[in-house]
């Protein structure tokens, strides 16, 4: 199976040459090596997704070179394929390749897209590296690389300050999480002696609550502490509540970046670590209480959040935020084949719906703000219906027994085990969850409604307003701009100025329809493997016989719970923002608090900057001024050079050209030689 | 050891000093017409010395078959790898001289002829086993030195060099003689064995004068401080072919001489010297650096800068161990290197009439008018300023690392923190070569001869140099053993 080692490194060497060669190959060479390559890469990545499907393949361990050896710490580069790589292999693959294909149409205008294409290809080379690991420091090292891509593509439009402090702030709060991931390794090592994840979790159920070890002073259960700080990690990376206020800002990147890394991929890195190392997991289960409620209240906040954002991106990324809680609960609850399964069908409504606004940003002249959209159905219809397609998916909408769109499935699924787990967090994560879909259904027909149905309420926008003015300005330059102006306001009082949204290309509708079909089928197809087939996953993940029975006797009216809250929010977004638009306004000057604290995130960056950035800002500025300016410049540099300065002019001035003082400099050393070791 | 014997081992000395001669009637008959046919024949002795050296120094030569003249000239590798370097750079001040000196119509017959006498002199200068044979050696290289300081009669600059180099060379003459005659007093003898072992022991006052009285002396011509005062002015002052050889083949045959007058005659009193040295080798990089920064003039800057490089130098010698001795020799043949292409690449800069630019701020924007010797110019700063992977870093790290091995770590941390003093004027010349708005002064075509030893030194400096590190480093290791045999 060594097609994986073509999988892995393709992107790798497509990377390279786009990156290195940048503006000496050009825009179409960097493209078409990229592209070609993730779409080489995504080929063979279904073979092997189809062969663990119809259960041909074993696992397997491809080494590929030899890293460290030193002492009894040992770790090599080597490339694993399980279930569970292969689940994401063609998820990231896929999506990827989409994506690149994508940003032929999306970045068309940009000046830098080699550089573009380079960095999308190394990301996707590090997501790679790190599903495929076989020890936890690989699994770093693709943590880190993906997290290096990922700052580097948020900041890609570096020449806008809020872009590059949004990739600040992606990096520093990773970092936050990242330590936890580290002094996880850190102490799986110190316990385990080994870094291979095999090994740890073979070992790992011997010592469930068998051990207790030192962590800042206390002591702890052992595997309770590994497991809850390799969390950390995971939140961080997947945006849990309390490390997610990056992601939302990462929308600062442009938006095939979005749909690829905040979206189907980078964030469930997380959910990802949880799974593989779920038989660890399953025997901490103290920490797995933690997941479940980080989960559930990561869920149900940022769907709260999501209600109440007017940039369309937004809205997607509080939504990505929300669906990751889910996955985390699912995993809390020992639901791994369920958190998997809606890792695999996120990605692709959820690339989807995040290619899709961007199809309609584009379209709107890079408008984001959906109070200045309205009925772009009749103008951009693929794209209308490929978002209509990832909205049926993300909403769960489907009938028990019959067909369901990818989310139906998924999302039931994990409802279904957080009911069935029956301990206390697993019903608390349930009712959330319930209420977070209710909410999820309505701010996805919200976004819908605004967007594609209603009035054009396009003329107030800015970005549209300009296009407008940019278009005149060509039709018939050297008129009047005020007169210019006046004309097309008088003529056009429909709400559209005059500007007339166009469909994108193909290159960008064509991946819109495959995913469509990913959001439309994907969990009809795959249902039966993920959740209910212990051969499928060959022991990649932690299967719980018990608890999937139980999933399947749950009462009805389990079942019937997210179908029912989705239709709710479907009725609420339909009577709010088609039947009559002026319940929002009434329902916001009504609950005005609550308003304000969910369209500011519950406070959470403010909160943040008053107890972390600032106080650190602070530190930094007396440790500037104070200590590095006034202590060490002063005494250390500068200090030096002064002493350099003066001395130089003395030696000048010593240097006087007079022979006579020359001679008297010779003697007179001579003298102090003569006395020093007569002295001595 | 016959005499024919003794003569056969001073071949090279015997040849230059006969070719000399007659080449002195050559020029005395024939006139200016022949100077460039007596450069070149100049040049062929200095090359058949080369090989004539060349085989004692490979093979390490040492021990009772190398003394002549009942041991008062030792022909041994130490003596030979000195010379090799001392020959290479009198050809190469032979080499770059017309081109220079045509320029203002003044190359005469006598120059090569006064070249050839002096590196004679040097010759004799790193054979010396004897006082006498020290001081003869020295006053020939030195009296030739001070015609060629003031080989310019014309320029006014470049008489004053002469007279001052005279006038203090001979006061260090004096010092050094003095210092001979007390420690002949105190030891009855002038050979260096003789008075090894007429030392053994105690240490008289009187020989503890005469030994700082020499060393002082020595110090002069290596220009360490305090009695460094001449060399910027003379070196300033100086035609740039005599400069580039003054700063290079004297430092070699004076520190050569030193190292044998330390560490063969007084090697087992080697903490009365050390504590000089100690001194001399932490103010002359002080100095040095100090006085390169605010220079405004190239020939000054490179002045304090072999100053600087001397500091370094003496750090090795105060380690007092063979690995010092070694990475002395190893430091002196990339500071030769250093040195001949850096002052043939001043040599080159010149106006459209054809006077010699050696003002800093005439060279800025060098890159863009002249970028090949621009880029060589800065391989010789990075190289002086000891920045890795330039061959420069090379000598000061086995320095350094000699003086750590012997346990002098504050000594080599003293000289490591001053080297970055020293890189702040150096990189200057750079910056002003490579950022500064083009001056337009420097113009015209150079000589093909200053070209091709340019290139030479520039790639012996580039990171290639390393090549040569095994091989140079066995070379220094053979001949700095010599000094250690009667130890």
């Amino acid at each position: 199976m060594s097609s994986i080692l073509i999988i892995v490194f393709l992107p790798l060497l497509a990377s390279a040459i786009a990156g290195l060669g940048n503006r000496a190959l050009g825009n179409t060479v960097a493209k078409s090596v990229t592209t070609a390559g993730l779409f080489i890469s995504c080929g063979l990545s279904w073979p092997i997704f189809i062969s663990f499907l119809t259960g041909a393949a074993e696992p397997t361990v491809v080494p590929v070179l030899q890293w460290v050896h030193s002492g009894n710490m040992t770790f090599d580069w080597a490339l694993r394929v399980d279930t569970l790589t292969a689940i994401m292999l063609v998820v990231i693959t896929s999506v990827s390749a989409l994506v690149h294909l994508y940003s032929w149409g999306y970045m068309s205008d940009d000046p830098d897209q080699p550089r573009f294409f380079s960095y999308l290809s190394l990301f996707t080379f590090a997501m790679l590296m790190l599903v495929t690991a076989d020890n936890l420091v690989q699994m770093f090292f693709g943590w880190e690389g993906v997290g290096l891509a990922s700052y580097l593509l948020i900041g890609f439009w570096f020449k806008k300050p809020s872009a590059g402090a949004a990739a600040i702030k992606a990096f520093v709060v990773n970092r936050v999480g990242d330590l936890g991931f580290m002094l996880g390794i850190f102490g799986t090592f110190l316990v385990f002696q080994t870094t291979s994840i095999p090994e740890i979790l073979a070992a790992a159920p011997a010592l469930k609550g068998a051990s207790t070890i030192g962590f800042l002073g206390m002591r702890f259960d052992t595997l309770t502490i590994l497991c809850l700080l390799l969390f950390i990690g995971a939140m961080g990376k997947s945006a849990q509540l309390g490390l997610h206020t990056w992601l939302p800002d990462a929308m600062e990147g442009p938006t095939p970046v979005s749909a690829l890394i905040h979206a189907a991929t980078m964030v469930t890195a997380g959910v990802f670590m949880v799974c593989r190392l779920s038989p660890m997991f399953q025997a901490a289960p103290d920490a797995l209480t933690v997941v479940t409620f980080i989960g559930a209240a990561t869920c149900f906040f940022a769907a709260t959040v999501g209600t109440t954002q007017w940039d369309i991106k937004r809205v997607i990324a509080y939504s990505t935020c929300s669906q990751l809680g889910y996955m985390f609960f699912a995993a809390g609850v020992g639901a791994y084949g369920a958190a998997m399964f809606h890792l695999f069908t996120h990605a692709f409504f959820k690339a989807l719906l995040f290619l899709g606004a961007g199809s309609v940003i584009h379209a709107m002249h890079h408008e984001q703000d959906m109070r200045y959209y309205g009925n772009l159905r009749k103008h951009i219809p693929i794209t209308f219906w490929a978002m209509m397609a990832g909205t049926l998916a993300i909403t769960g909408v489907g009938i028990l027994g019959v067909f369901g769109f990818a989310g139906f499935y998924s999302k039931d699924s994990i409802l279904e085990a957080a009911f069935a787990s029956g301990t206390e967090m697993g019903r608390t994560a349930f009712w959330l969850g319930a209420f977070a879909a209710l909410l999820t259904s309505f701010y996805s027909w919200r976004l819908m409604f605004l967007t594609f149905w209603g009035k054009p309420r396009w003329s107030q926008s800015e970005h549209i307003q300009h296009a407008v003015h940019d278009e005149h300005g060509h039709a018939d330059h050297g008129h009047d701009h005020a007169h210019d102006d006046h004309h097309s306001h008088g003529e056009h009082d429909d709400g559209t100025a005059g500007y007339h949204p166009h469909e994108s290309p193909w290159v960008m509708l064509t991946p819109l329809i495959i995913l469509s079909v990913g959001a439309v089928f994907a969990g009809f197809v795959f249902s039966p493997y993920f959740i209910d087939s212990e051969h499928f996953w060959q022991g990649a993940i932690y299967y719980n016989e018990h608890l999937i029975h139980s999933m399947h006797g749950v009462p009805l009216w389990v079942k019937l719970t997210a179908t029912a809250v989705m239709l709710i929010g479907f009725v609420v977004a339909w009577f709010a923002y088609i039947k009559d638009t002026s319940i929002p306004r009434k329902f916001v000057d009504q609950f005005r608090n609550l308003h304000a604290f969910l369209y500011n995130k519950w406070y959470f960056d403010e909160l943040y900057n008053l107890i972390f950035v600032k106080p650190a800002f602070w530190l930094g500025r007396q440790l500037w001024l104070k200590g590095d300016v006034g202590l060490i410049d002063r005494f250390g540099p500068n200090g030096a050079a002064w002493v350099v300065e003066k001395g130089a002019v003395v030696a000048r001035k010593v240097q006087s050209g007079y022979l006579y003082s020359y001679a008297l400099v010779m003697l007179l050393g001579l003298v102090a030689a003569i006395s020093w070791m007569m002295v001595q | 050891m016959d005499f024919a014997a003794s003569l056969k081992l001073i071949a090279p000395e015997l040849l230059m000093s006969v070719s000399g001669l007659v080449l002195l009637l050559v020029s005395a008959w024939v006139g200016d017409k022949a100077s460039r046919a007596i450069s070149v024949a100049a040049a062929v002795v200095l090359g058949a010395c080369f090989f004539l050296v060349a085989p004692a120094v490979c093979s390490g030569a040492s021990g009772p078959d190398t003394l002549a003249f009942g041991g008062q000239f030792s022909a041994d590798a130490f003596a030979g790898l000195a010379k090799l370097m001392i020959f290479a750079a009198g050809g190469a001040a032979l080499v770059i001289a017309p081109a220079f000196f045509e320029r203002f119509n003044a190359m005469r017959a006598e120059y090569p002829v006064l070249i050839l006498f002096a590196v004679l002199g040097m010759s004799i200068m790193v054979s010396a086993r004897d006082l006498i044979t020290l001081y003869i050696g020295l006053e020939l290289n030195s009296l030739a030195a001070y015609v060629l300081a003031a080989f310019l009669r014309t320029d006014d600059r470049s008489a004053e060099a002469g007279l001052k180099y005279f006038v203090l060379g001979a006061l260090a003459s004096g010092i050094l003689l003095f210092g001979m005659s007390l420690t002949y007093g105190f030891t009855g003898t002038t050979s260096f064995e003789g008075i090894r072992v007429a030392l053994n022991g105690e240490m008289a006052m009187g020989a503890l004068f005469g030994l700082i009285f020499m060393l002082a002396g020595l110090a002069f011509k290596i220009s360490a401080v305090p009695f460094h005062m001449w060399t910027p002015d003379v070196y300033e002052g100086a035609p740039t072919p005599v400069t580039a050889f003054f700063a290079s083949a004297p430092k070699v045959a004076a520190l050569a001489l030193t190292m044998r007058v330390t560490l063969e005659a007084f090697g087992a009193q080697d903490d009365a010297w050390r504590q000089i040295v100690i001194f001399a080798a932490i103010a002359s990089i002080v100095i040095g650096a100090l006085g390169a920064i605010g220079q405004s003039n190239l020939k000054r800057l490179l002045a304090y800068s072999s100053i600087n490089n001397v500091g370094f130098i003496l750090i090795g010698l105060a380690a007092g161990t063979p690995a010092g001795a070694s990475a002395m020799l190893v430091y002196l043949a990339i500071y030769v290197a250093m040195t001949v292409g850096g002052f043939v690449a001043v040599l080159m800069l010149k106006d459209e009439n054809g006077n010699s630019v050696e003002a800093i701020a005439d060279i800025a924007g060098l890159s863009r008018t002249r970028p090949a010797l621009a880029f060589c110019l800065m391989l010789v700063m990075f190289s002086l300023a000891g920045i890795p992977p330039l061959f420069g870093f090379w000598g000061k790290f086995v320095v350094f690392q000699a003086a750590v091995n012997a346990g002098f770590v504050a000594l080599a941390a003293i000289g490591i923190a001053a080297s970055v003093i020293g890189a702040f004027y150096y990189i200057k010349v750079v910056k002003v070569m490579y950022f500064d708005e083009p001056a337009d002064v420097v113009k015209g075509e150079s000589d093909w001869a200053h070209w091709a030893l340019l290139a030479i030194s520039a790639l012996a400096i580039s990171p290639l140099g390393y090549l040569l590190t095994p091989w140079l480093g066995n070379l220094a290791d053979k001949a700095a053993a010599v000094l250690f045999l009667g130890v």
